[in-house]
């Protein structure tokens, strides 16, 4: 059974309609990647899942139950975390209050460990603790908000953009780390403009085009598909 | 002697108007919303602590605590009712209804307490002040507690936005929305308990402004709420340290400009100084800068 599925999701900026009936599933377990071009629509669907955004029609479900219509407060318990685009760390708090932050809906026994897990997977983090995190570099702004999402223990993390405005060797660290993740056993669902990288790491992909998706399959098939080459990877 | 009773004075002016400017810059920091309505809810808890005293004969401890209590759900009812269904309207809609929400509560006060003027017995009657000096310096009782609360308000404040769960989630709440609802703070009630707090400190600014200057009339907590929020702005609003320096600031030109200059022309003075700071630093003396993200 899928963990996350999405079917027939509309959703609207005031008059613009923004989503066209996207459906896609993600199992648990799995890496999949939604890609496309500026405006196809994937952080919409992204922070519609997250409950930031109210879809006009389509369902939701998370493990088997709707989660449409859950406030965006209350997705995080559910086991969804979205790590936002444009990172949205809080630049005023410090890299642990950050971190804290992340695990606000757990246990206060329990967010010590997590603080130093995260410190072991982002041993930059752990130099800079007490540093306010506006104070940090882009690429450790980005290490930042995903240690931050998986403060909460997601059985999903939603990742958007995490490539995005970073140095290409950064680009790299940032998908070894996605890579890591998924390896013990973190079920991701990345979206991504740098397509190249993000059919590299993911098990299945689904092609977003203005609000539809308009071809699906296996990552590594739509790498060397040649519609997806000439329009993303620039082939 | 004069001049050290007058900054002392001064900086017990200036504490009520910090206390009353923490109100305005948290809501400010929380809400993005300047609540005019605020000034008025210090007279609200005036009221109370008056009739608790006066016409209940109780205690003035109850009479603080019942004001407190007064306030705090009034402040919460007046951002569920007015403020709340205006969260994603134009600033100017809610800046507008702030000022209505002022009327109605002056209006309001004039139905309950009529427009003569009471005099408000201290909360600290019969309380002896500090005598210095061999009885050179005389500061009062309100005085001194008045300047005491403003200390441990402002301590109680910063610990409890430093280092409380709840309090960093206040900040987290005031410096993006969105990404803290994603970290599973219910924003809502983030929103809800800035004005319980903010409209419970009120409380105490109103009964102490009353115990210092005695006459309570509807109309009493207005000219204190734009001075308070001058305060807020001159320190820098959105910022706790900023209120309180901002507040102390006010209170002390308040007074010396009153000793020294001219009583009529205090209010005056204390503007100039606003709109002077704030062609030099606009964001306030402790204001933070404000970067656009792109």
């Amino acid at each position: 059974m899928s963990m996350l599925k999405v079917e027939d999701l509309h959703v609207y900026y005031g008059s613009i309609h923004a989503i066209k009936g996207v459906s896609f599933e993600v199992n648990e377990g799995e890496v999949v990647t939604l890609i496309g071009a500026n405006g196809a629509g994937k952080s919409t669907t992204l922070n519609t899942v997250a409950g930031l955004l109210k879809p006009r029609s389509g369902s939701v479900s998370f493990e088997g139950s709707s989660i449409l219509g859950v406030p965006a407060h209350k997705i995080i318990s559910h086991g969804l975390a979205l790590c936002p685009e444009g990172r949205r760390v809080f630049l005023q708090m410090t890299v642990q209050e950050n971190l804290e932050m992340g695990g606000f809906t757990r246990p206060s026994s329990e967010i010590e460990g997590s603080i130093q897990d995260v410190y072991q997977r982002f041993p930059r983090l752990k130099e800079r603790y007490k540093q306010m995190a506006g104070t940090l570099s882009g690429g450790e702004q980005q290490m930042l908000a995903m240690g931050r999402a998986l403060m909460s223990r997601p059985k999903l993390l939603m990742l958007d953009e995490p490539s995005m405005g970073l140095a290409p060797i950064l680009v790299e660290q940032i998908f070894s780390i996605v890579r890591e993740l998924r390896q013990s056993g973190t079920t991701i669902l990345l979206v991504e403009q740098n397509a190249q990288m993000a059919l590299s790491v993911a098990d299945r992909a689904y092609v977003l085009e203005t609000g539809r998706v308009s071809m699906s399959g296996e990552a590594k098939q739509l790498l060397t598909d040649e519609r997806v080459q000439k329009a993303y990877l620039g082939g | 002697m004069n001049l050290l009773l007058n900054t002392i004075n001064g900086i017990s002016l200036g504490s009520i108007y910090a206390i009353i400017a923490l109100g305005y810059t948290m809501v400010y920091g929380i809400a993005k919303m300047l609540n005019f309505a605020h000034g008025d809810v210090i007279m609200v808890g005036a009221y109370i602590c008056f009739c608790t005293m006066s016409y209940l004969s109780l205690p003035p401890a109850i009479g603080v605590v019942l004001a407190m209590l007064v306030c705090t759900v009034l402040g919460i009812i007046i951002e569920r009712l007015a403020y709340k269904p205006l969260r994603a309207a134009p600033s100017l809609a809610v800046l507008i209804t702030a000022i209505g929400v002022s009327y109605f509560l002056q209006n309001a006060a004039l139905l309950i307490w009529k427009s003569d003027p009471k005099v408000f017995t201290s909360v600290l009657d019969g309380v002896p002040g500090l005598e210095l000096f061999g009885g050179q310096l005389r500061v009062t009782a309100v005085t001194i507690v008045t300047i005491l609360s403003n200390i441990v308000i402002m301590l109680a404040l910063t610990t409890f936005t430093g280092k409380t769960r709840t309090g960093k989630a206040m900040r987290a709440v005031s410096e993006d929305k969105g990404a803290s609802q994603l970290m599973g703070i219910d924003v809502n009630r983030t929103i809800s308990l800035t004005f319980a707090i903010g409209s419970g400190l009120a409380a105490i600014a109103g009964v102490l402004l009353c115990s210092a200057y005695p006459t309570l009339m509807p109309t009493t907590g207005s000219m204190p709420g734009i001075k308070a929020f001058t305060a807020a702005v001159l320190g820098g609003i959105g910022s706790i340290p900023g209120a309180m320096l901002g507040g102390i600031l006010l209170g002390v030109i308040e007074i010396f400009a009153r000793a020294y200059i001219s009583t009529q022309l205090s209010d005056a003075i204390v503007f100039t100084v606003l709109i002077v700071v704030l062609l030099i630093r606009p964001t306030g003396l402790l204001g933070k800068k404000i970067t656009e993200k792109v």
